[in-house]
Order: structure tokens, then C-alpha cells, then sequence
């Protein structure tokens, strides 16, 4: 994990430190244009208007933190970061432990590895939209799991999450969890596969159980691939929307809001772009918030390496 | 000679665009349903019929979906010729920066000012005094629509009233009939809030409410009625688990349901299902209490473009819109009413006559879209999608409603 | 300990089970055999609802395999459902979708790989500082870039083209495709560099003659990434197309949304199969190739 602060190690002849390094420097002129044009001048722009009164097309009429004292007196978003709450850490954690656990087990040498791969993977081919409706479908009471099990002679039997207004969210975990958790798996395999055969070699003499070792010794050395997982998972949360648009349509009622939801339909269907980009600006905090530590934790903890 | 060149001048706009040159023309529109596909391709034929081609691009899931896209590709300046856009109040933003259409000049030499009726519409097309948009159909959201066969089977007579048919709903669940279908989307839930409004607490309160925003009177005694029978509904579509607002028509056409509150676009399901009005469907425009309709409905821009024979072939779509055989073709199959009062629209069934007889009449209110702004409605949506589908207390909902009122713009 | 090597990551790792019976064994194949019934249901219930017919469907099982087989659900999603007013189904999408897709994951990958390489072995003062924003990116709803990338697009003269959809694709595309090259060409020992350096080798000839020959399992991970997520897209190919180039997802959207009287699930699921089918058969097909790149790119962190 060495890094090259400079590559160019030999002493340079020229002057100026702009031409230093100069090809990467073009090289890297797609890279610096997206990050400085798009993503710091499209956030300073959604960050501007948010303090603005901007209604269909954005306008500079100020109006300073009205829009964020409204977002927050909002019962919808307050239900909506709540929601995104649960179904975040709910979705953060499961996704860990099964990807986790589906590629320990794939990696105990078993038969028909590849085939069980795949399967696991394949949800990810699909988009969003396709996973909320299949999952609509089978969760749908009167055609779906509920209304088999009830065909097979156990009439009470009531599984229909996505018409509950308390249960609803779970009923998006289940389909989330469907479609994210295969990459997390592989991404984990692959992390497995990096561990020297001889770590379980020591811990097999040192008669450490096979739990044990996982927990003690394999997970703390798997530290980077956790962070890769993470940054997967938590930038998918923040974004959740096409599989509420799709499966729930927020409903019953308002119970399965999430915030990309609200910004959406506050710049587009109220055409409110003001109050829009203040709930989007909202969880753009969040996210600094948390990638703050993220970014230390991988360019700090590398200096000292 | 200068008189010929005249006339063809002012009537330019009906065949500035030589015959020989076929122009193509993209219109975005979100009609996808089976009755509403059925009534654009009117459009489309017509349009096709004039030698020029009709460019389709249909954008499925509603105003939400779609209006994003109309108007991101309207600002990047590379716009469509033309669009649906609901009138009222949503393109102002667009005009004042100068991206549609002025069609002053089509308007003037069709004489749309005396041909459009209610005139309503075309001042809600209107701004300082110049006309940027073409209304084609107008639609009215109260109506109560409810299934014979339903009532049938329960050995009841169908209702001729909403009253009756609050009656008559505990005897429909009895016979394992849902009384009312509901999709569990906040706009359509807002619709039936309007709908029983209009109804329970009468077109004054309405107008005070709606258009002059008077939180008052919506706090007040009137529309304490209007939540409590909103309660009463409410327990009538607890059952009702559909979602999009042509799978609850779809209950009442197959009897599973009682009845619907629904706009008049209902009607297009039925008439795709080949149902006959007072055999198969009843329909009660002013949910059968009152004889008023709004006045709401659709309307055509036409963005700003910097190629003249686009342009000309935009006015002369625009003048086509609204001639008087489309206009019927459109509206037989769209099942809305006509913009212009001066056709012959005999041909429509019993509800559209109906319709037809409230607006000879001069029973009309200007719709939501024309009073309030997309951001006050959204927001009234939202609290219905909360009343309609939790257990919110009439008292609670009344004074949230009020606080929007008052706040509304 | 995170170093991977790309050649010797494909054997298991794990300690060797015993056994073909022990108890260990049941138990873990059993808990397989379980999890991958969650997994394949939809797909299950996909299949056979798309091969049945409507009357069948309203009887209610979904999980019965079809009584009657029929294939008009996937005859009518592909060259008859109607949208708006055009009924010739998902067909016309499908070509649009390749032209889109082709272009968009030749200029994203080769960009990001370039970005990649820059990053890893060609570090200039701020370039960590460009990353970070760039992973920042990653987490930004799409959505409420809507309007700045318009204004963009509209400034380039791009709007409405191919290429500004190329271009917005490469955009949102590059945070975590520069993620993985920049951490793939990390793990490639810096030996080789820094021999290529000394025989006087410059910026780009180490990046053809060295780098680029080893990375072949990253390029796969980023193809398969790039080919899910574009052909997936639905709300950028709307946008910043027009309906002569819509994507095959727009005519999906059309299809499911816009319902006819009665939701015709048999042809939704056939629609929804068919735009999916690009995606599934390259994940099926690319398989272990898939993982053996995941190792090498994603596991650096």
C-alpha cells in the first residue's frame, strides 16, 4: 500500500510546477472538468437557488432560509427521513451480514459455486423499476404469496406488507435486499479469496473455531473491502427512489416517502424548485457528513502506510 | 390582387406550409390510456391527413413523469413543436421568459375569442392580453360514476345521488360489493375531496375557499361537514387496494365495485369496454346534488423555435386543434367536453350530454389548476394521501387543511 | 493484506470441509438451497406469468407453472403494445438502446481508465482532492442534477443529441469506474513502473504497453457495470433524448404505466424480460470473469 507522492522522482529541469507532471495533468483534464464543473458547480447551483423562491424555472428572488423552515415543518419529509432512516441502517446492516455470509459460504470450496454465483448476482442486472414491480406482484395479496398460502388451507394467513401503512418499508427491504446484496456477496468473495490459506492454516493450529475465526481474524483484515461495501450500499440508499416510484408509488398514503422522492416531486410536480433543491441540499449534508470520515479514514490512514 | 394576397396572408397560418414540403412535427403528450391513446390519434390522423407527419412521443405515468421532461427540454433549446400541458397555471413561468409561442395572430383569424366557450379557457391561455396556448377539451372532476350490475346484485336500485349512495353502501357490503373504488394516489384522493366539496358544502364555501383562499371558512362550520362525510367515504373505500385511477374504473365496469368519483375522462374506459351509459353505468355530474362542473382540461403549447417553417407548421397545427371535425373526433373519443360551443356534438352518449347541458347552462367553476399553484395543490395532495389512507381525525385534517389555505398562492 | 494479485484469486480460501454428509454440510447447503429460492422466485413468477394467458392470471396462483403456454405476451411486448399511438412495442427501442449503449461505455470506460491510471501512478498536487469530490459525486440523486446538466448541455449545444447522452452517461458513470481503475492499477507492483520510468518511458506508453495489457479483468467489471447501468436508465435517456431516439426503457416505462382498462401483467413481465435480457445474459455469461475483476478492483478500497 505504498503510494507515489510524486512519481517523477528525479530532480526537473523546469521552473514551473504547473508543467510538472504535465500529460497526467491533461489526462486528467475529463476527471477535474466533471468533478469541478458538474459536481461542485451543479451542488453550489442547487445550494444558491435552494435560499431563492424558485417555482417552475430558477429564479434569483431571495428569500433566505424559508424554504429549510418549511421543508422542516413538512410532515412528508419529516416522514420521509424517518423512513430512510429505517430502511437505511436496516438496509446497511442486512446487506453487510448476508453478503457476508453468502460469501462465506460460497467459499468452503462447495460444489456448484459458480451456479449459486449467479443466482445470487443476477438481481443486479435489473434495474430498480424491475425489481419494485416483480416484488408488487408477488406481494400483491390477492394474487401473490398471501393468496397461495391461503389456497393451500391456511386461511388466516396474512402476508401483505405493501398495503400497511406500518410494515410497508419492509416490504422495499425485501425487494432491495434482493437486488443489492449479490454484489456486496462478490465483492466479499473476492475479499476471501485475498486471505492467504495460511491465516486458516495458523488458526487451525491454534484450534480457533471456524465462526471464531471469521469474526476475529478474517473481518478486521477485510477492512477495505468493507468500506468499498459500504460506500456501494449507503450511495445506493441515499439515492432509493425508482424502487418506491415502482413498488409502492409512496403509498398507502404517504407511508413510504423518501427524500430523493420529495425533491423529486417538489421540483417537478409542485414546481417548487426552491423547496426542491433545500431538501436536496439537505441530503447532500448528510452525505458530507458522512463521507468527512470515510475520506479520512482512507487518505489520512494512507499517508501514515 | 393585394385583397387575394391579404386574405391568404391572415389566413397564413392555415397553409403557410407549402404541401409539397411535409414537416414533421414532434408533440409530447402524457395520454396513454386505452381511451385517451384512442382520442390522440384524432389528432394524429388529422394532423397526418394535411400532408405533414405527426411525430408522437408519449410519455406514460402522468403529468409528474412528464412535465420534467417538457420542460427540461424546453429550457435546454432543443424543444419539441408542441406539448400538453395542463392550462391554468403552470406555463406562466414558461411565457414570461419568452420560450412559447405567441399565437395571437392563429387566434385572431380562427376568432377564438368568440368561439371558445366557456371564455374561461381562453384567458387562462392568456397573457398580457396575447394567447399562447390552444385549449382542447375541457374536463370536469365531479362526477359519481357507479355500476348497474353492482347494484343488481344486490337487489338495489342504483342511487341517484351521493346521499343514496352513502344509503345504500352498507347494503352493498353485505352482498361482498366494495362501495367505493379508490386509487390510493394523493391526486385522485384530492379529486374526491374536491368532488364531495363541491357537493356537501356547495359551490359558495368552494369559491370562497378555492379561489379567494379564505382560511377562515375553511375552518369553519361548512367544511366541518365536508371532513366528516370524508370520514364517512373514507370507511366506504377501506377495502380498495388498487392504485392507478383506471384500475378502480375497472371495478366499477366489472361490478366489483359500487362506485367511483372520478373525473369525466372515466368515461373513455367505459366506452373502450363497450359499456352503454344507463345500462351498464350511471353517471351524476355534481355527484348528483348540484348541476356544476369545473372546468378544468388540457391544452397545447407550442415552444419557441427559430426555424420559420416550423413555426408556420405549429400555428397551423394549432389552428387545427381547435377546428370544429377534430374537435368532435377528440372529444367523442376522449370522452371530454368540446372548447367551442358552436358544434354539433349530437352524437355523444348520455353523460357527455349531460355534460353538454351544465355548460349550455352556465353551471361552471374555474378548476384547481386555475386557482391555485401546483406547489399549494401538491401539497393538499399530500395531506389527503395521509387522511385517505391512515386514520386521521376529521378535526385534524380540517386544520391542516385551513393552515394551507392561508399559506396558499 | 488486501494486495491481490489477479491470477491467484480464483481458488477457494476457506478451511476444506470434511465430509460430503457431515452435518455441517446439510446445514450449509440446506441454507443455500433456501437463499437461492428467495432469489430466483421473481424470476420464477416473471417466467411463468409472462407465458400465461390473462384468464389464467386472474385465477390467482402466481407461482402454478402455466396451464396453457402461450407466447403472445412476448410477441405482443416486442412488436405490438401500444404506446401513446404507436403499437410496435419494445422493437423500436431496442436498436436505439445499442446506439446509446455502444458509445457510452467505449468514452466512459476509456476516460475512467485514463483517470484511473493518472491517479494511481501520476499523483500531482489536488488530484486526491478532485477524487474525493468525484466519490462525493457518487452520492448525489441524479435527479437534482437535472437542471444544471441541462443549462450544460444546452451551453455545449449538445441537447437532444446522442452525444449529449454519451456525454452525461460518462459523466455519472466515472465516480466509481475511476474508483475501481485508479484502486486496480494501485495493486499493480510499482516495480514495473518504476522500471518502465527509468528506460525513459513516458506518461501513455506506460499506460498502452503495460498497464492497459494487465487490466483486462478490471475492463470487464467496468463493461458489465456500465452496459447494466446505461441500458437500465431511464430517466437521463427521457430527458436528453427525443422520441426518435428513446431507449428501449422508455418504451418499458410506456408499456407498464400506461394501463389499458385491466394491468396486463402476462405482457408487463414479457416487457420487463425482454429489457432486461442484454444485462442477464452478460451477467450469466461473464460469470467468474466478473468476480476475478471485482477482486482485483473493488477489494483495495
Amino acid at each position: 500500500m505504498t503510494v507515489i507522492s510524486d512519481p517523477l522522482m528525479h530532480p526537473t529541469k523546469r521552473p514551473r510546477r504547473l508543467f510538472k507532471n504535465l500529460m497526467a495533468k491533461l489526462a486528467s483534464i475529463p476527471m477535474i472538468l466533471t468533478a469541478v464543473v458538474v459536481f461542485v458547480g451543479g451542488t453550489a447551483w442547487t445550494v444558491l437557488y435552494s435560499f431563492t423562491g424558485s417555482r417552475m424555472l430558477p429564479k434569483t428572488n431571495w428569500v433566505g432560509l424559508d424554504q429549510y423552515e418549511r421543508l422542516w415543518s413538512s410532515d412528508r419529509w419529516i416522514i420521509s427521513i424517518t423512513n430512510l432512516g429505517i430502511y437505511g441502517s436496516c438496509s446497511l446492516v442486512l446487506t453487510l451480514v448476508i453478503g457476508f455470509s453468502l460469501a462465506a459460504c460460497l467459499d468452503r470450496k462447495i460444489r456448484f459455486e459458480s451456479a449459486f454465483r449467479s443466482i445470487f448476482l443476477y438481481p443486479f442486472a435489473l434495474s430498480f423499476v424491475v425489481t419494485g414491480l416483480a416484488w408488487q406482484w408477488i406481494l400483491n395479496p390477492d394474487f401473490g404469496l398471501q393468496s397461495v398460502v391461503r389456497g393451500w388451507g391456511w386461511e388466516s394467513f396474512v402476508f401483505n406488507p405493501l398495503n400497511d401503512a406500518n410494515t410497508v418499508i419492509y416490504g422495499l427491504l425485501i425487494a432491495g435486499l434482493w437486488q443489492g446484496t449479490g454484489l456486496i456477496m462478490c465483492i466479499m468473495l473476492a475479499g476471501l479469496r485475498g486471505i492467504d490459506e495460511d491465516i486458516w492454516k495458523a488458526t487451525r493450529v491454534d484450534g480457533i473455531g471456524t465462526i471464531k475465526t471469521y469474526i476475529v481474524v478474517i473481518i478486521p483484515m477485510m477492512r477495505p473491502v468493507f468500506i468499498t461495501s459500504l460506500v456501494l450500499i449507503a450511495s445506493g440508499i441515499i439515492k432509493l427512489y425508482d424502487l418506491v416510484v415502482a413498488q409502492t408509488g409512496g403509498g398507502p398514503g404517504l407511508a413510504s416517502e423518501v427524500p430523493a422522492k420529495y425533491v423529486i416531486e417538489y421540483m417537478f410536480r409542485a414546481q417548487n424548485l426552491g423547496q426542491g433543491f433545500a431538501a436536496s441540499t439537505m441530503m447532500l449534508c448528510s452525505v458530507v457528513v458522512i463521507m468527512i470520515p470515510w475520506a479520512y479514514l482512507e487518505f489520512g490512514g494512507r499517508k501514515r502506510g | 390582387m393585394s385583397k387575394i394576397l391579404k386574405s391568404l396572408l391572415v389566413g397564413s397560418a392555415l397553409v403557410a406550409a407549402p404541401a409539397s414540403q411535409a414537416i414533421e412535427l414532434e408533440v409530447t403528450h402524457w395520454w396513454t390510456s386505452g381511451g385517451e391513446a384512442a382520442a390522440v390519434s384524432k389528432f394524429a390522423d388529422a394532423w397526418n391527413a394535411t400532408g405533414n407527419s405527426w411525430l408522437d412521443g408519449a410519455i406514460a405515468g402522468s403529468g409528474g413523469t412528464a412535465r420534467p421532461i417538457i420542460i427540461s427540454r424546453i429550457l435546454g433549446g432543443d424543444p419539441m413543436a408542441a406539448t400538453q400541458l395542463n392550462h391554468g397555471r403552470q406555463a406562466e413561468e414558461l411565457i414570461e421568459a419568452g420560450l412559447l409561442l405567441d399565437l395571437s395572430d392563429v387566434a385572431e383569424a380562427g376568432g377564438w375569442a368568440d368561439i371558445v366557450n366557456p371564455s374561461a379557457l381562453l384567458e387562462s391561455c392568456t397573457l398580457d392580453g396575447k394567447i399562447y396556448c390552444v385549449p382542447v377539451n375541457i374536463h370536469s372532476a365531479q362526477w359519481l360514476w357507479l355500476s348497474h350490475a353492482a347494484y343488481e346484485n344486490a337487489g338495489l336500485d342504483v342511487p341517484n345521488d351521493w346521499n343514496e349512495f352513502v344509503g345504500s353502501a352498507g347494503a352493498l357490503q353485505a352482498a361482498g360489493t366494495l362501495p367505493l373504488a379508490m386509487g390510493q394516489q394523493g391526486w385522485q384522493q384530492n379529486l374526491a375531496f374536491g368532488a364531495i366539496t363541491i357537493a356537501v358544502a356547495g359551490t359558495e364555501a368552494w369559491r370562497e375557499v378555492t379561489v379567494n383562499k379564505n382560511a377562515e371558512v375553511a375552518a369553519g362550520p361548512e367544511y366541518t361537514a365536508v371532513f366528516e362525510a370524508m370520514v364517512d367515504a373514507r370507511k366506504l373505500a377501506s377495502e380498495s387496494n388498487v392504485q392507478d385511477w383506471n384500475q378502480a374504473t375497472n371495478m366499477v365496469i366489472t361490478g366489483t365495485a359500487g362506485g367511483q368519483l372520478m373525473g369525466d375522462w372515466a368515461q373513455g374506459e367505459f366506452a373502450v369496454a363497450g359499456q352503454v351509459e344507463g345500462v351498464d353505468y350511471s353517471c351524476l355530474p355534481g355527484l348528483g346534488l348540484n348541476d356544476i362542473l369545473d372546468t378544468g382540461g388540457d391544452a397545447f403549447y407550442f415552444p419557441v423555435n427559430d426555424d420559420p417553417a416550423i413555426t408556420a407548421a405549429q400555428k397551423e397545427l394549432a389552428a387545427l386543434l381547435i377546428s370544429p371535425e377534430v374537435q368532435v373526433s377528440f372529444n367523442l373519443a376522449k370522452g371530454s367536453l368540446p372548447v367551442r360551443g358552436d358544434i354539433d356534438m349530437s352524437s355523444a352518449n348520455g353523460c357527455m350530454q349531460k355534460g353538454l347541458k351544465i355548460l349550455a347552462n352556465g353551471g361552471i367553476l374555474p378548476s384547481g389548476d386555475q386557482s391555485l399553484s401546483a406547489d399549494t395543490q401538491t401539497q393538499i395532495e399530500d395531506l389527503m394521501a395521509q387522511f385517505w389512507s391512515g386514520d386521521m381525525s376529521a378535526a385534524d385534517a380540517q386544520d391542516d387543511y385551513a393552515q394551507l389555505i392561508k399559506k396558499a398562492d | 493484506m488486501a494486495d491481490i494479485t489477479p491470477g491467484l484469486s480464483d481458488g477457494p480460501r476457506g478451511p476444506k470441509p470434511k465430509k460430503a454428509f457431515s452435518r455441517a454440510n446439510i446445514i450449509l447447503y440446506g441454507t443455500l438451497i433456501m437463499v437461492s429460492i428467495y432469489y430466483l422466485l421473481p424470476l420464477y413468477v416473471m417466467i411463468m406469468t409472462s407465458l400465461k394467458g390473462m384468464p389464467e392470471i386472474r385465477m390467482g396462483n402466481v407461482f402454478g407453472p402455466p396451464m396453457e403456454i402461450t407466447f403472445e405476451p412476448w410477441v405482443k411486448a416486442w412488436s405490438q403494445a401500444c404506446t401513446g399511438i404507436n403499437c410496435d412495442g419494445l422493437s423500436r427501442g431496442f436498436g436505439n438502446s445499442v446506439r446509446i449503449l455502444i458509445p457510452s461505455v467505449l468514452l466512459s470506460i476509456t476516460i475512467a481508465s485514463v483517470n484511473g491510471y493518472a491517479l494511481s501512478n501520476w499523483k500531482f498536487k489536488g488530484s486526491e482532492v478532485f477524487f474525493t469530490i468525484l466519490i462525493i459525486g457518487a452520492f448525489i440523486p441524479y435527479q437534482t442534477m437535472l437542471y444544471p446538466i441541462v443549462i450544460l448541455l444546452r451551453e455545449l449545444g449538445l441537447m437532444g443529441s446522442i452525444g449529449g447522452l454519451v456525454l452525461v452517461h460518462t459523466i455519472f458513470g466515472m465516480p466509481i469506474l475511476t474508483l475501481l481503475f485508479r484502486n486496480y492499477f494501485a495493486s499493480i507492483p510499482q516495480e514495473l513502473f518504476k522500471a518502465a520510468r527509468v528506460d525513459g518511458a513516458g506518461f501513455w506508453q506506460i499506460y498502452f504497453q503495460i498497464m492497459l495489457p494487465m487490466a483486462l479483468p478490471i475492463f470487464v467489471v467496468a463493461i458489465i457495470l456500465q452496459v447494466t447501468g446505461i441500458w437500465n436508465d431511464f430517466l437521463f435517456g427521457v430527458i436528453y433524448t427525443k422520441p426518435a431516439t428513446y431507449p428501449m426503457t422508455v418504451q418499458l416505462n410506456n408499456i407498464v404505466n400506461s394501463v389499458q382498462g385491466i394491468k396486463e401483467y402476462n405482457v408487463n413481465m414479457a416487457a420487463t424480460l425482454l429489457t432486461g435480457l442484454v444485462p442477464l445474459i452478460i451477467y450469466f455469461a461473464s460469470g467468474k470473469l466478473f468476480v476475478r475483476g471485482i477482486a482485483a478492483g473493488a477489494v483495495k478500497g
